[in-house]
């Protein structure tokens, strides 16, 4: 009945010009996107950002507003989901309260009439270690129980693909470590291609082959989790993986291999590989554990930038690592990662301090210049709760 | 066994409340004297469906079963309680498909004239009996229509339907859309979607939007005198025999009605409360 | 339970799905239902209210007309009685409240720890329910009449005057509507109370205030929309019900109610217009205060 064959291994997933516009406002504004089969593919963004939608449009829950979605090469835009040969595991599990177990697990193999749908579901259900609670309800399962059973659910079918949305997100910490590492192995097993979405970006990088960061309706930057780390390309990025100090400045100087960055006097060097734009007003960065903090004025040398001197304002431990606030004169606030090698932090409060950095820690950014805030604002989802009801309301012209 | 069942308390969620001084023992023995309170009518109903009355109900002259075993003896009230039970039960189906899927529409669609609709729902539960009644009555006599089991059916499934409407709706929102939308993920097509997964889940506010019409349907007497010409109800058989005298078949007929309602409800609580119980105790 | 339903109707909006077709086909019954049998009704008893007496015609037989005079004398004559109806349906409402608000308080706070009693006092609350609502009305009157023990009791402690009577009083007729909506008022408190989080008793015991002062300031406010929906369901059916104050029941000569008029007006002397237009004013009048009341309680959002 389906379209598409439900293959044993998973198939490509291709997003052509897709854009979804919901009454007011515009969740997705133009994606294009290719994941190749049988890959882990994360899309990591804040909430708002169209993750979900994107996520909701493949699974073909909601409508597109325009382009095309094709999975193993078919065009299968104007089909219904319960006619697309992919599953989901819901962020609330969604797991059917008046049926058992197991009758949840075989509810998509008995829609399409598949045989032998008990010894699949039980089958899937040892998949994930819990063949001996078939019989129950699911509310008698703990959470991190639910969570496996909506992935036997889903993964029974043989989806090609598998849609995951926050799946851990209801878990506790020590729970979802645990599940990411089953997920990805259950993944590697079945030979499945996998599309996870996620606000952690700490799940994003342990999980995925590649990661696509997404930020109001558009794909930031995708690439593998750790050229994303090393070499951010928008202000963004460098924020929203990890924390990173930036700068912005003229670039005064360009040799074959580096360029110089003014900062309000003081010049920062960042090698041009490393560079996504190499002239201009450009922000340069530096990740905070990269930075070495000195009570002495260092040694200036070509491989080095020095910041400094500037005041220790905020200590603050937190076990691996001590995290310092340095503020420094025409150039700001600077935080800066050092390891617990000794007991107790380097310096105190108010201490006159220096930070250097090796050059080749550096990265340059493809952004405008942006001043001001470190995070830029984002619609954060009330924001945006608020925005659709009175994009509702107007369209309704009552209410 | 059930006193066990009360008294054993929770242990999930015991916690001490501020105590209001002499409220720890005044409130529950208000409690107790209100509901004793409550009971007092139903009591004496009880009480003198036992009598050994002649015409008229109202004095104690001795204790017999007869009326018990001859209820039908007082034919016309055995006619209007059959007539009450089949009005109830066509109301209340009718009202029951037409109020589920009002609220199914409600939470699930959006509409245009959607805050019209809400009032038009709401406007029957706010307006008197006597208002309905009389504006039924005024539209059948404008239209010639002779009142009668019909009509009453006619006006209870109207009144029942506000009802119905706020209770399964009720229901539907508590339901999670994520639920629907697994299912159509899972291959469910819309109408497998609907009986398979909406309408189990939905069952239990059906039932008690459907137990509640035929409580409001069975119960009615201001509506139904205005509406029904010379067919006759329970309620509106006593209140045509109140100046008369009320035959003790009538309290027969009111005490096993409520024996059995009060069974059915008692029953469902206890063992509802007993199941979430050995729930709670397995996991 | 409905009624618990319409104290709670403020449940959360799901993110409705677009207007489709199946909207219309799941609407139109029911909405058409209720415009022909509820709204068309309405119309009809504003036109009967305005109709006028048929030239030649017998008792009972109306010409349409635009008879607004129909309005003034209804109102002239029977000014007592509609004033009489609010009198008591506000009396009754307050009695049922401070009744029901003790008991509320019981079976959703205090027996909290005990879902199984909690249950159980509910259904004796709603017991009254499942027998017929004119036999306990009777009830009352056998318990109430003169020569009932009850009666005889209150004479015997001089609380009653010897030759003073109960039934066909205003006395017995506000109790009769008091205990009869009585769970009317009882089922939304609870369902507020239910839902009242005890930690805010604790915050404001820890806050220095006295128990009586978190009462106040805590808990009434937090159950005010249960108030709010006890109070309409108590008071709209009160005001318009005939049968505790007619004289077969617990009323009398001297306590009748406007339902009482519209119904004898309709039924007996088949004045249509006289009962039409009483209604429309009744139901006027009802909106009126409960749109008022509502507004000034801010809980507007009751469907």
């Amino acid at each position: 009945m389906a379209a598409g064959g439900f293959a044993e291994a998973g198939a490509d997933l291709e997003l052509v010009g897709l854009q979804k516009r919901f009454p007011g406002f515009t969740a997705i504004e133009e994606l294009n996107l290719t994941i190749p089969a049988g890959s882990f593919f994360a899309l990591l963004g804040p909430s708002g950002c169209g993750k979900t939608t994107t996520l909701r449009l493949v699974a073909g829950l909601e409508e597109v507003t325009a382009g095309r979605i094709l999975i193993g090469g078919k065009d299968v835009t104007s089909t219904k989901a319960y006619q697309r040969p992919v599953n989901t595991v819901f962020q609330s599990y969604a797991l059917f309260p008046h049926m058992s177990i197991i009758d949840n697990v075989a509810f998509g193999l008995r829609r399409r009439k598949i045989d032998d749908a008990m010894g699949k579901a039980h089958e899937a259900l040892r998949l994930v270690e819990l063949d001996h609670l078939a019989a129950r309800k699911p509310s008698q399962l703990s959470g991190g129980q639910q969570q496996r059973v909506a992935l036997a659910r889903a993964i029974v079918n043989r989806p090609a693909l598998l849609l995951l949305d926050e799946p851990l997100g209801a878990l506790d910490l020590k729970l979802r470590r645990q599940m990411q590492l089953e997920l990805k192995s259950v993944q590697e097993e079945v030979g499945l291609t996998f599309l996870h979405v996620t606000h952690d970006q700490e799940e994003a990088m342990t999980m995925a082959d590649t990661v696509a960061v997404m930020n109001k309706g558009r794909i930031e930057q995708l690439g593998a989790p750790a050229v994303l780390y090393e070499l951010p390309r928008t202000v963004f990025v460098a924020n929203f993986l990890g924390q990173s100090n930036l700068f912005s400045g003229q670039v005064v100087a360009e040799n074959p291999d580096s360029i110089s960055v003014d900062i309000d006097g003081t010049r920062i060097v960042v090698p041009k590989a490393r560079a996504h734009r190499t002239s201009g007003h450009i922000t340069v960065g530096v990740r905070p554990e990269k930075l070495i903090l000195a009570r002495e004025a260092p040694v200036e040398s070509a491989d080095n930038n020095i910041l400094g001197p500037g005041r220790v304002i905020d200590v603050s431990f937190s076990g691996v690592s001590t995290q310092y606030l340095i503020q420094i004169p025409l150039v700001g606030t600077i935080v800066l990662f050092a390891q617990n090698m000794g007991t107790g932090p380097i310096v105190g409060e108010g201490a006159e301090v220096w930070v250097s950095w090796h050059v080749e820690h550096g990265f340059g950014l493809d952004d405008e210049v942006e001043t001001g805030s470190r995070f830029p604002a984002d619609t954060d989802t009330a924001t945006l709760a608020l925005q659709k009801r009175h994009a509702l309301m107007s369209e309704l012209g009552e209410d | 066994m059930l006193a066990e069942a009360i008294t054993a308390p929770q242990p999930r969620n015991r916690r001490q409340l501020p105590s209001f001084g002499l409220g720890k023992w005044l409130l529950p023995l208000y409690t107790t004297l209100a509901l004793l309170f409550l009971l007092i009518p139903i009591a004496y109903t009880f009480v003198f469906s036992f009598n050994d009355s002649v015409k008229s109900n109202i004095s104690w002259r001795g204790f017999t079963f007869d009326n018990w075993t001859g209820v039908c003896k007082a034919q016309d009230v055995c006619e209007a309680f059959g007539n009450s039970i089949l009005i109830a039960f066509v109301a209340t189906v009718a009202a029951t498909t037409l109020g589920t899927m009002i609220a199914i529409a409600l939470v699930r669609y959006r509409f245009r004239f959607r805050s019209s609709i809400s009032l038009l729902l709401f406007l029957p539960m706010a307006t008197p009996e006597v208002v309905l009644g009389a504006g039924l009555a005024a539209q059948f006599l404008g239209a010639g229509i002779p009142k009668g089991l019909g009509t009453i059916i006619i006006a209870h499934t109207m009144f029942c339907i506000s009802f119905v409407v706020v209770t399964v709706k009720a229901r539907v929102s508590s339901i999670d859309p994520a639920l629907e939308e697994a299912g159509r993920d899972l291959y469910g097509s819309p109408a497998q979607v609907f009986w398979r997964i909406t309408f189990p889940l939905l069952l239990p506010g059906i039932v008690a939007a459907a137990l509640l019409s035929f409580a409001l349907s069975f119960d009615d007497f201001i509506i139904t005198n205005f509406n029904s010409g010379a067919a006759t109800t329970f309620p509106k058989f006593v209140y045509v025999a109140a100046s008369r005298g009320i035959p003790a078949e009538a309290n027969v007929i009111a005490s096993a009605v409520f024996i059995l309602a009060i069974t059915l409800v008692i029953t469902t609580q206890v063992s509802s409360t007993l199941r979430a119980r050995r729930l709670a105790a397995k996991s | 339970m409905a009624f618990s339903a319409f104290a709670t109707a403020t449940a959360t909006e799901q993110a409705p799905r677009r207007a489709s077709k199946v909207a219309l086909l799941l609407l139109l019954p029911g909405i058409a239902y209720l415009m022909l049998f509820f709204l068309v009704p309405l119309f009809s008893l504003v036109i009967t209210s305005l109709q006028a007496p048929a030239e030649f015609g017998d008792i009972g037989e109306f010409d349409n007309a635009f008879r607004w005079e129909n309005y003034t004398t209804v109102i002239g004559q029977y000014s007592a009685q509609i004033l009489r109806s609010f009198l008591y349906a506000v009396l009754a409402t307050i009695f049922a409240l401070l009744f029901s608000y003790p008991l509320a308080y019981f079976i959703g706070v205090r027996a909290r720890p005990y879902p199984l009693l909690q249950k159980l006092i509910l259904v004796m609350v709603i017991a009254p329910f499942f027998i017929s609502f004119l036999l306990r009305t009777l009830a009352w009157k056998q318990i109430l009449s003169d020569e009932s023990p009850v009666v005889a009791g209150l004479k015997a402690l001089s609380l009653l005057a010897p030759d003073a009577f109960l039934t066909g009083t205003p006395f017995a007729v506000v109790f009769g509507l008091t205990y009869n909506f009585i769970p009317f008022m009882t089922l939304p408190l609870y369902a507020s109370l239910e839902r009242l989080d005890t930690r805010y008793l604790e915050a404001g015991s820890d806050l220095y205030s006295t128990p009586f002062t978190t009462f106040r300031t805590v808990t009434i406010p937090l159950s005010m929309p249960g108030i709010v929906s006890g109070v309409l369901l108590t008071f709209i059916p009160a005001a318009g019900d005939y049968v505790n104050a007619s004289r077969e029941f617990l009323g009398g000569t001297g306590t009748t109610m406007i339902g009482n008029v519209i119904e004898s007006n309709f039924l007996i002397s088949l004045n249509y217009p006289a009962a039409a237009s009483l209604s429309i004013i009744l139901m006027a009048v009802i909106l009126v205060l409960v749109t008022a009341y509502v507004k000034r309680s801010g809980t507007e959002d009751l469907l």
